[in-house]
């Protein structure tokens, strides 16, 4: 199983070790926004995924919401902060989820799934929003992660849920890169320029998307949860439309070509930020935009495809990975 | 009873207010093909320009009953200057590509229009209630509406009535619906269909802003309201049946109902209420109830 | 000979209007056999059917003595039935080679498969000897949508084989194909599908195609069947000749060699 390691998965093994290291030189606040946007990255690995078939998700800041909710909801209720348990029940809420949502959204293509995806999204918003309990719009705090029974204090709790971030994430990614190089997910090209002929060939397209549907909500899931334990907190706003819009934002930035390259995305969007807010706080949204519409116009393969250029083994694969949805 | 008679009045009263503000959308798809998310920014930009011209006029002392001009003149002034910027500026470039691509397009317009709106009019709240209780209030059954809430409901209908009328009563109407129909045969019969996508397009931004503007009195307009109204018009425009008029006045009418019900009945449900009625409709009819039919074959 | 399909009264319905009925055909295991009819006549529909794509509105299909009816198409396809289009059904934006192995792929995936590369060296080569039977293995670099529509044609059809069926429908594979490249083109593709022992339904509309290729040839007209038999019994009956040929092409007709390349195409 473990034969022909492509270059990104040679990549992302030597990477963690650099990554983890890294931790360790860097500056904190550098270190922090690693950390965020490793999570937040694994929601906009999770759009990804799904435009590789064509199918643009609005709504993936439901099982971002979903997985750090699960966390948060065991912490609060019943006093679990170990990650590894917070990790797997936010693995089950969202596969449990996306499952049964899956058998509604594998009917819809293009503008439908984007829109039913925000709906179902908004459902949990409105629902979230409206839990006294819950801190409602204000959401609620976690508690600090425990590592079976060890509860680490200060620094070395900040660099081991660093770690335990950077492996989780790093892991997602190789399995999610294995998955696309799959039958399985290779089908999801097919899926994107020709449904009626993956018919004819002989399997399910509604299958292939269910599928899909459910791994990028479980990395999404995984994403939530490392986030939520990163920043302490939850609140609906994670799955609002406009969260998910962020992570349609990244994607589309970094592009279908490399699952490397939404990792990376997210980092630098999350720097920018920082700095764009505050030279100018009501300008950002608008840099986005014009970021996003120049993208669309002239990179449509996102930004990734101007490094990889020169480096490509597939022309090939690279070319047909951008967003263009099936249909003629 | 009571609660019955409030959820009706309520819920049409919400209904209005959707259709105003989803009927532009769904124009604008039925006709370009594009699902506007920036009809969200259209919205914003009709609120604030009226709240904004109705806070200064009323300083002024003036007659308030000349507010019920300045909020329609208002609306069309922001929704033609921002619909004809956008349409020309961006969207006639790319006309032609695909669905989902346009989503995404519109999504960045939608985040500049934000911005916009935040530069023009700053982050502080408006409040411009005065044209809301000027016209004073009468009892249904008992119960005190305002009757500007009776005057949106009477403008949405009169907006829908007039687009029916000048869809199938005049002769651009006719021939929009056939460029609905087919871009590239009308193309060939000599339509203008570009003059067709921009006036359509100035239109939707005009109703969308006018959604926005007429609202302004019985809200605070405050950053964000573009965003909360995007998700409310595409779950009236689906349930419908996207690019449906018609279906557009009976998906704002089951989700004002609904959202009524849910507000009288149990109102943390409000919400949540939108969405589940959306949910629900598209699992048993999966492109909403008065789709345009889409031929298929092989 | 066993018979692979059965189609027992077959009908279908759009809104009022009789798109096919009363189909009842038998077709032999590994038999060659051309469907004649003029546009609107069921050919497709009849296709449609079999194939899953279309349910019949009553009627029953059988596969192998077993009722297909109704299934879906992905159902029929792993149980041996295949079909190429009359507009070629390709991954437009994709590669010629990358179109055969996705082909290859799924017809080698029965279940699910994750963390195992889908493209190996082994399948690629499966993959170009695929399509070096229908002798395209020189575009095969090529992304489909620049190709020309005989070379779209056979990787259509490529496609359509790659999982070996056991019956074949060919929905007009010299459609697009210019008037004097036919016949070499349904060399070639007969040849390449006579190595498999699979049965092949073709539709077609040029007569003389239809006399060399098929021994056996079905008469469609306004949705029944009109005829079926020997090509040459078939194609001399007075009614398949007023309601069928008289408004086929064809390509020996009285009117002479000449004006036959301009009726060519329709």
């Amino acid at each position: 199983m473990t034969r022909s390691l492509d270059r990104t998965e040679i990549s992302l093994m030597a990477g963690l070790p650099v990554l983890i290291a890294l931790g360790f030189v860097l500056p904190e606040w550098i270190v922090n926004y690693i950390q965020v946007s490793l999570g937040t990255g694994l929601v906009a690995l999770g759009v990804m995924i799904q435009m590789r078939a064509g199918l643009v998700s609005f709504g993936q800041g439901l099982y971002f919401c979903i997985g750090g909710y699960a966390a948060g909801l065991a912490g609060k209720f019943a006093g679990i902060s170990d990650i590894f348990l917070l990790l797997a029940l936010g693995i089950v809420a969202s596969v449990a989820v996306s499952f049964v949502l899956g058998f509604l959204l594998r009917r819809y293509r293009e503008i439908f799934y984007a829109m039913l995806s925000l709906a179902v999204s908004m459902i949990l918003f409105g629902l979230l929003s409206s839990i006294e309990e819950l801190g409602s719009t204000d959401g609620f705090n976690l508690p600090a992660a425990t590592y079976f029974g060890w509860a680490p204090q200060d620094e070395t709790a900040k660099y081991a849920l660093y770690i335990a971030t950077c492996i989780p994430t790093i892991l997602c990614a190789f399995l999610l890169n294995r998955y696309l190089r799959s039958p399985t997910g290779f089908i999801g090209e097919a899926i994107r320029e020709n449904e009626l002929r993956v018919e004819y060939l002989g399997t399910s397209a509604h299958r292939a998307v269910h599928i899909k549907y459910v791994l990028a909500a479980t990395v999404s899931g995984i994403g939530g949860v490392l986030w939520a334990l990163a920043l302490g907190h939850v609140d609906p706003e994670m799955t609002n439309w406009t969260t998910s819009g962020q992570f349609v934002f990244i994607a589309i930035l970094s592009g279908t070509g490399n699952i490397v390259a939404p990792l990376f995305g997210t980092f630098i969007l999350e720097i920018v930020r920082v700095y764009a807010v505050e030279v100018s706080p009501n300008t950002w949204q608008m840099i986005l935009g014009i970021v996003m519409l120049l993208t669309i116009i002239f990179l449509p393969k996102g930004l990734w495809s101007l490094i990889r250029k020169s480096t490509t083994v597939n022309t090939q694969r690279q070319k047909t990975s951008e967003v263009r949805p099936g249909g003629e | 009873m009571l609660t019955a008679v409030a959820i009706a009045v309520d819920g049409l009263g919400f209904a209005a207010w959707l259709f105003l503000s989803s009927v532009g959308l769904t124009l604008i798809y039925g006709v370009m093909r594009i699902l506007n998310i920036a009809h969200g920014g259209f919205y914003a930009l009709g609120a604030y320009s009226a709240a904004w011209s109705v806070g200064l006029y009323v300083q002024t002392g003036s007659n308030v009953a000349f507010t019920y001009l300045l909020i329609p003149a208002a609306a069309i002034v922001v929704g033609v200057v921002a619909g004809l910027l956008i349409e020309r500026g961006v969207l006639r470039f790319m006309y032609g590509r695909d669905e989902v691509l346009m989503v995404l397009v519109t999504y960045a317009l939608f985040l500049i229009l934000e911005d916009a709106t935040k530069l023009i009019w700053g982050t502080e709240s408006y409040v411009a209630f005065q044209p809301a209780y000027y016209l004073g209030t009468i009892d249904v059954f008992d119960i005190p509406y305002t009757v500007y809430k009776f005057l949106i409901i009477g403008v949405a209908v009169l907006c829908g009535l007039s687009l029916w009328l000048v869809l199938t009563h005049t002769r651009s109407g006719k021939l929009l619906l056939v460029v609905i129909e087919d871009r590239e045969i009308s193309s060939a019969l000599g339509i203008n269909v570009t003059l067709f996508f921009t006036v359509t397009f100035v239109i939707g931004a005009t109703l969308g802003a006018l959604g926005g503007a007429i609202t302004a009195p019985e809200i605070s307009v405050s950053p964000g309201i573009g965003a909360e109204v995007i998700v409310m018009a595409f779950a009236v425009i689906v349930i419908g049946g996207m690019g449906s008029v018609g279906g557009a006045m009976i998906g704002a009418v089951i989700v004002g109902l609904a959202r009524a019900a849910s507000v009288h009945i149990y109102p943390p449900a409000e919400l949540f209420s939108i969405y589940l009625v959306m949910a629900a409709v598209l699992a048993v009819k999966p492109y909403g109830l008065f789709a345009l039919a889409e031929g298929r074959k092989i | 000979m066993t018979t692979l399909l059965q189609t027992s009264n077959l009908e279908r319905l759009f809104g009022a209007v009789t798109a096919a009925s009363n189909i009842n055909v038998r077709i032999d295991a590994g038999e060659v056999l051309g469907v004649i009819g003029s546009n609107g006549a069921g050919k497709t529909t009849f296709v449609n059917m079999v194939t899953g794509y279309l349910k019949p509105t009553s009627g029953q299909i059988l596969y192998r003595g077993r009722d297909i009816t109704g299934k879906p198409t992905r159902d029929i396809t792993r149980l041996g039935i295949c079909r190429s289009f009359q507009i070629p059904q390709l991954f437009l934006e994709l590669s010629a080679l990358d179109n055969m192995l996705i082909a290859l792929t799924i017809a080698k995936q029965k279940k699910p498969v994750f963390l195992r590369p889908a493209i190996t060296s082994s399948i690629k080569r499966a993959a170009m000897d695929h399509l070096a039977r229908f002798r395209i293995d020189g575009y095969a670099d090529q992304e489909v949508a620049t190709l020309p529509q005989g070379v779209r044609k056979l990787i259509d059809i490529a496609m359509a084989t790659v999982a070996d069926p056991d019956l074949l429908f060919l929905d007009e594979p010299t459609s697009g194909v210019s008037a004097d490249e036919k016949m070499h083109f349904m060399e070639v593709l007969i040849n390449a599908l006579k190595a498999t022992k699979t049965a092949v339904l073709f539709i077609e509309h040029d007569m003389e195609i239809v006399e060399t290729f098929s021994p056996r040839v079905i008469a469609f007209y306004e949705g029944k069947i009109l005829a079926d038999g020997p090509t040459k019994e078939v194609l001399e009956n007075a009614k398949v000749r007023e309601f069928v040929i008289g408004s086929e092409f064809h390509r020996k007709s009285d009117i002479g060699e000449a004006s036959s390349s301009e009726k060519g195409e329709e």
